[in-house]
């Protein structure tokens, strides 16, 4: 009490005792609030504290806080302040720093308090910088000298206070500074020292670890030691260490596994039981290193199993007694060891015991706990998961936000095709609950991700995106819009043009309704213009100047989005353009007049630029305009002639004056040249071409041309902007016919040899010449008959020279496909076969006879367009090319099931050795294969939708054919810019091969359980292309996940249908 | 490891908080009322974890203190509580009884014990006993050090300046 009269008389001597009996009274209240130990506090203080305690608002709080702040300021920098009270406002300072307030004003004051011989201040001093200063604080280099000398004081309390601020304070580069130091107090006679000291090593070495690495054998040292404290001080550091490093730790796992022992079977002293369980904390540390050492290690692993029964054993509880939270958190974290190493039946058995136990208790927690090593039990043996259904409803609907989401991780993990509708469904209404970012991505991440890999039809996929697109809007990336638009581009994939366009209707309906709402994100209006844009008038059930309205309203609602307006007033052009081609009138309505007059004299080129070619349409006669943006043209493949057959002039002149040859990059680097290994290089290639390079640059000689495949078409999306309307015609003229207009093109290679030097040389002119054959190939996979029978400018060679080209076409390409096919399926095979084996006996077994023949039918008439010519291709690649290469849209026209059938019968002579197998997996192997095949050659265009720019690159061959075709240089550059993706249309055209995936996604996946091995490996193929640089990692990432068991087996394939009803 | 210790009293007042990982003054302000609304909030019979910004926060309530510790995904709750219950327990035999009051005036006390718990964002000391101990010969050589200077010469010494 000796401060309190310290208070009072200074008080006394101060104001004269007037006051003194009030301020007995308030102190006499206060002493009786806190209990012993007030030796510190001062009235001032006291009032402060209790000031802010009884403040009725923030605001109120805060003054107070301020105030308090400006005395201390002014308080604390007078000369000569003692010692007692200096160390009063230091915590003082920290009390206002507690509540959110800076008090760096301070700081210094508290790092000279730690100078201080006093214990107790030197205490209150380390206190307070280590509250108040982080490891990278500049000060904390004036307080490396006291600790150092600190660390040497023959006191341990004051060793003990230095040491606790080494655990703060010291950062890397200081460690040097007090590590020897440190490290000879590990033989202080103390425990409590050498605990510490430990602890500071610890910390040493997640700070850096390269200057710890003579230390390692310290920390088994220590783990000898005989005080338990220093010991489970150790095992926090050896946690580290093994997770680091397991094999070089494995030598200790009995030294661990004999500790556990030791530690379950009550041999430490009494003190270090908790709540009569002895060292529980102890224990789940060993738990959690052996955890780590049994990891993937039989060996290790048996060595292991006495001891997690007998811990099992003494912690669980008697029938009926939900046991005590510690003794839970040991068995749980047993649940995670046994999970993690190579366990044994027995205790996987008692681990799901366990498990079972939690997910029925009645408490919160232990569900909680019952889910999450629910998940782990699930990964080894997925038939678990049907016990516990019900549960795991429960714990979906509970109001508990914490259960819910993690029961949705959970469900995340157990999606598979066949639940994937209820199990998005339900992380959709969750993700309407929520409303901080973190979450939302993270939850609008996985609906991506699950939609893509299991949709079950594109109608839902596209309902499914548009409400992800609503709910998460900006934090979506752009790609997913892209995809979207791209399957609308492509059809619904249902075998008639109907359904197509009952589709497109659909989206153009829902997407009406969706822009009356007053707010929505950015993507969302992107993608709705470009389907107002592209379908808006088609059904005819909408006026062009309805949607032209929308349009003008949805630009105006956003002023400061330049996206969306470019999105708009594309549609607008589009929709101008469609009413000019149909013959009809157009006047544009005034709303839309001001918005392109605005846009006339926007600051964006861009903008500006689609306005005046919007107002170009106007002075176009129908014909022409047809030819330029006919309807539906977004779907509509783009050839290329890859062969630039009219370079070969120019290059052989070249090599006769000495230059090198051309080699692919694949020679170039000394690695096998095939054309199945173009396929991946022309993804590999195309990535980078982008992104920073840090190879030198190539040595400006002369360009070197290259034979096989012309680079223009690459130079496009560096130099669009600057080539001249005559070079481009020129480069467009992929018809050896026009040689005369070499000499331009001989000027124009110059250009090359400067991009070859920027670009990635020939290797990045490969991406864009990846879509020659992809197209080629997406144009017979989609039945030929799409693009060849349509009147639109599909492909630039017919527009040429009509029939002529064609043939060619098919001939280099066919010849292509089938090298690609042949050498394709030996990687796919495996795979296919890997994935077949896996998991096809289940499938097998429970899909026989009858059942599978219907799933046969239905699941071929899921077939879309995009697959309709899949099943034939390998046959094709077999030497059956005959009848693809002849491609009569006739024969693409039959109906779907015959195609299925001819395919069937086509394969079976092919796969006569594999006759033992059941006919469907034939089916499989033969839906399997091409779409790989097929989304893989994809794949370079693919990504080039990502990039905006880049859309220059998709298709300038075709606009500019039909541009020259009209003869007029300015409708020349807009059609170009129509269909060279200015756009989102044009995106979705230039990424169209890859739309092959989405579509065969899907009814892929719908096969269920007889195509299941299939559709596993080209969804995750198809979407993973899109995501991983390495297809063949995804698909190995895929098998891993398949064997792993996430996809609960067929012992009971509808497990969540009937549950979820 | 622990990343941060927080303890809020039922209308949200921080009462004490101790950060293992750095996290600036403006961090630690939003931290704190994001945290303090979040659990606040949450009805008696839910659990008493929460995910999140990709990490888990244990909370359990103490009459009108929620003490709060947020933990890495793949720390395990029960044990976390637990260690919560454990401080707390500590609390209780050296304050005898403690109340939030305690805390509230003797703030710094609770950070030397909770310094003797936890180092570094890790257990330090599963043992009551020990940790009563170091608290106590802390205590003792404070007391010696407090008896000499507020001895009566101190005390006019101070009062007469």
């Amino acid at each position: 009490m000796e401060s309190w009269a310290n208070v009072i008389m200074k008080k006394a001597f101060k104001h004269g005792s007037q006051n003194t009996i009030d301020q007995l009274k308030t102190i006499g209240r206060e002493l009786s609030m806190g209990t012993q130990g007030n030796w510190l506090s001062s009235k001032e203080y006291l009032d402060l504290v209790k000031a802010i305690g009884e403040a009725k608002s923030k605001a109120e709080e805060e003054s107070i806080v301020m105030a308090e702040i400006e005395h201390l300021k002014k308080r604390i920098m007078e000369p000569d302040v003692p010692r007692k009270k200096m160390k009063e406002y230091i915590i003082r300072l920290v009390y206002v720093e507690m509540l959110g307030h800076d008090a760096s004003f301070g700081y210094i004051y508290a790092v000279k308090m730690t100078h201080d011989d006093n214990l107790l201040c030197k205490r209150s001093g380390y206190l307070a910088t280590t509250l108040f200063l982080n490891e990278d604080h500049d000060l904390i280099i004036l307080i490396v000298n006291t600790i150092q000398k600190d660390l040497k004081s023959d006191n341990y309390l004051v060793v003990c206070a230095a040491l606790t601020a080494v655990c703060k304070l010291i950062n890397e580069e200081t460690i040097p500074a007090v590590l020897p130091q440190v490290v000879d107090l590990l033989g202080h006679p103390k425990e409590q020292v050498r605990k510490k000291a430990v602890m500071a090593l610890h910390r040493f070495q997640q700070r850096s670890p390269s200057s710890m690495s003579h230390l390692l054998t310290k920390f088994r040292q220590i783990l000898c030691d005989k005080d338990p404290s220093v010991m489970s001080a150790a095992l926090c550091a050896l946690f580290d260490l093994v997770s680091a490093d397991v094999k070089g730790f494995k030598n200790l796992t009995a030294s661990f596994v004999s500790i556990l022992k030791q530690v379950a079977e009550h041999r430490l002293p009494r003190a270090y039981d908790y709540h009569r369980t002895p060292a529980p904390f102890i224990q789940i540390k060993l738990l959690k290193i052996l955890a780590l050492l049994g990891a993937g290690d039989k060996h290790a692993s048996e060595n292991m199993y006495s001891v997690l029964m007998d811990v099992i054993k003494r912690n669980e509880p008697g029938k009926g007694d939900p046991g005590s939270n510690i003794t839970n958190a040991i068995l749980y974290e047993c649940i995670c060891t046994i999970t993690a190493i190579m366990a044994n039946s027995k205790l996987l058995g008692l681990a799901a015991e366990i498990t079972s136990r939690f997910l029925k208790s009645d408490s919160h927690n232990y569900k909680y706990m019952g889910i999450d090593a629910l998940g782990r039990v699930i990964e080894i043996n997925p038939d678990f998961a049907e016990e516990h259904q019900l549960s795991v409803i429960d714990c979906l609907e509970d109001q508990d936000d914490t259960l819910k989401r993690k029961t949705l991780d959970l469900l995340y993990k157990m999606t598979k095709s066949s639940n994937v509708e209820v199990i998005v469904d339900r992380m959709i209404s969750y993700m309407r609950t929520l409303s901080d970012a973190h979450n939302k991505t993270e939850i609008a991440t996985r609906i991506i991700e699950l939609t893509e890999r299991f949709a079950p039809s594109n109608q839902w996929f596209i309902q499914t995106m548009n409400q992800v697109f609503e709910l998460a809007g900006d934090l979506v990336p752009v790609k997913v819009a892209h995809d979207l638009m791209r399957l609308l581009s492509k059809g619904a994939g249902e075998d008639d043009e109907e359904a197509d366009s009952l589709l497109r209707s659909s989206a153009v309906e829902s997407y009406l309704q969706l822009l009356a709402e007053p707010k929505l994100p950015s993507i969302l209006l992107q993608v709705a213009c470009w389907v107002l844009g592209e379908y808006g008038t088609v059904d005819g059930t909408h006026s062009a100047d309805d949607i032209i309205g929308k349009l003008c309203d949805v630009a105006e609602a956003h002023p400061g989005d330049n996206v969306v307006k470019g999105y708009a007033i594309t549609a607008i052009t589009k929709i101008c353009a469609f009413e000019i081609g149909a013959g009809r009138e157009v006047e544009l309505i005034p709303e839309c007049r001001s918005f392109v007059d605005d846009l006339l004299a926007s600051h964006s080129t861009d903008l500006q630029q689609r306005a005046y070619e919007l107002q170009v349409f106007f002075g176009l006669g129908a014909d022409l305009v047809r030819k330029v943006l006919p309807v539906n043209g977004s779907g509509e493949e783009i050839e290329f002639d890859r062969e630039l057959p009219f370079l070969q002039e120019f290059v052989d002149s070249a090599l006769a004056n000495g230059a090198r040859p051309y080699l692919d990059e694949n020679e170039r680097l000394g690695v096998d040249s095939g054309m199945s290994s173009f396929v991946s290089s022309s993804r590999s290639h195309h990535e980078p071409s982008h992104g920073l390079r840090f190879e030198a640059y190539e040595t400006p000689t002369a360009a070197i041309p290259s034979g096989s495949a012309a680079a223009p078409s690459s130079l496009l999306p560096d130099f669009e902007e600057s080539v001249t309307e005559l070079t481009r015609s020129v480069r467009n003229q992929t018809d050896s016919s026009q040689v005369d207009l070499l000499g331009p093109e001989v000027a124009r290679l110059r250009l090359d040899g400067v991009q070859r030097k920027w670009g990635r040389t020939s290797g990045s002119s490969q991406p864009s010449l990846a879509p020659t054959p992809a197209s080629e190939q997406q144009r017979r996979d989609s039945g030929v008959s799409e693009g060849a029978s349509s009147n639109k400018e599909s492909s630039p060679a017919e527009l040429w020279d009509g029939d002529g080209a064609e043939p060619r076409h098919e001939i280099y390409s066919s010849s292509f496909e089938g090298k690609k096919v042949e050498r394709e399926i030996p990687a796919e095979k495996q795979r296919l076969a890997a994935s077949l084996f896996g998991g096809s006996s289940v499938q097998k077994g429970s899909s026989g006879g009858v059942k599978g023949g219907v799933k046969a039918s239905k699941a071929a008439g899921n077939v879309r367009p995009g697959e309709k010519g899949v099943p034939p291709r390998p046959a094709a690649g077999s030497g059956k090319k005959k009848n693809w290469s002849a491609a009569e849209p006739k024969q693409a026209s039959s109906s779907l099931m015959d195609l299925v059938d001819m395919s069937g019968d086509d394969s079976l002579p092919v796969h006569d050795a594999k006759a033992s197998y059941d006919p469907f997996k034939e089916l499989e192997g033969l839906l399997g294969v091409p779409s790989t095949a097929a989304s893989s050659t994809s794949v370079g265009l693919g990504k080039s939708t990502m990039d905006f720019m880049s859309l220059y690159d998709s298709a300038p061959v075709v606009s500019q054919s039909a541009s020259s075709l009209a003869g007029d240089s300015d409708v020349l550059s807009l059609s170009h810019r129509r269909s060279g993706g200015m756009d989102g249309a044009n995106g979705v055209e230039g990424g169209l091969i890859d739309l092959n995936i989405l579509p065969s996604l899907s009814p892929l996946a719908g096969l269920g359980e007889l195509a299941q091995s299939s559709s596993s490996l080209s969804p995750s193929t198809g979407v993973s292309d899109k995501k991983g640089p390495s297809r063949q990692h995804s698909l190995q990432k895929d098998a891993a996940s398949r064997q792993v068991g996430v996809t609960p087996t067929g012992a009971n394939p509808a497990l969540f249908q009937d549950l979820f009803g | 490891m622990i990343h941060f210790v927080l303890l809020i009293s039922r209308q949200g007042k921080v009462r004490l908080t101790k950060w293992y990982s750095p996290y600036t003054q403006k961090e630690r302000t939003k931290v704190i009322r994001e945290l303090s609304g979040m659990i606040l909030s949450r009805g008696p019979k839910l659990c008493n974890f929460l995910e999140w910004r990709g990490l888990k926060v244990v909370y359990k309530r103490y009459a009108s203190l929620y003490f709060c510790m947020c933990v890495d995904t793949d720390d395990n709750e029960l044990e976390t509580l637990e260690i919560i219950h454990h401080f707390v327990e500590i609390l209780d035999r050296y304050f005898g009884n403690v109340c939030e009051l305690d805390l509230i005036f003797n703030f710094h006390k609770a950070y030397y014990i909770l310094d003797e718990v936890l180092i570094a964002g890790e257990l330090q000391e599963t043992s009551k006993k020990s940790v009563a101990r170091v608290i106590a010969a802390q205590d003792t050589l404070i007391e010696h050090a407090k008896e000499q200077s507020s001895s009566l010469s101190n005390i006019i010494a101070q009062a007469t300046k």
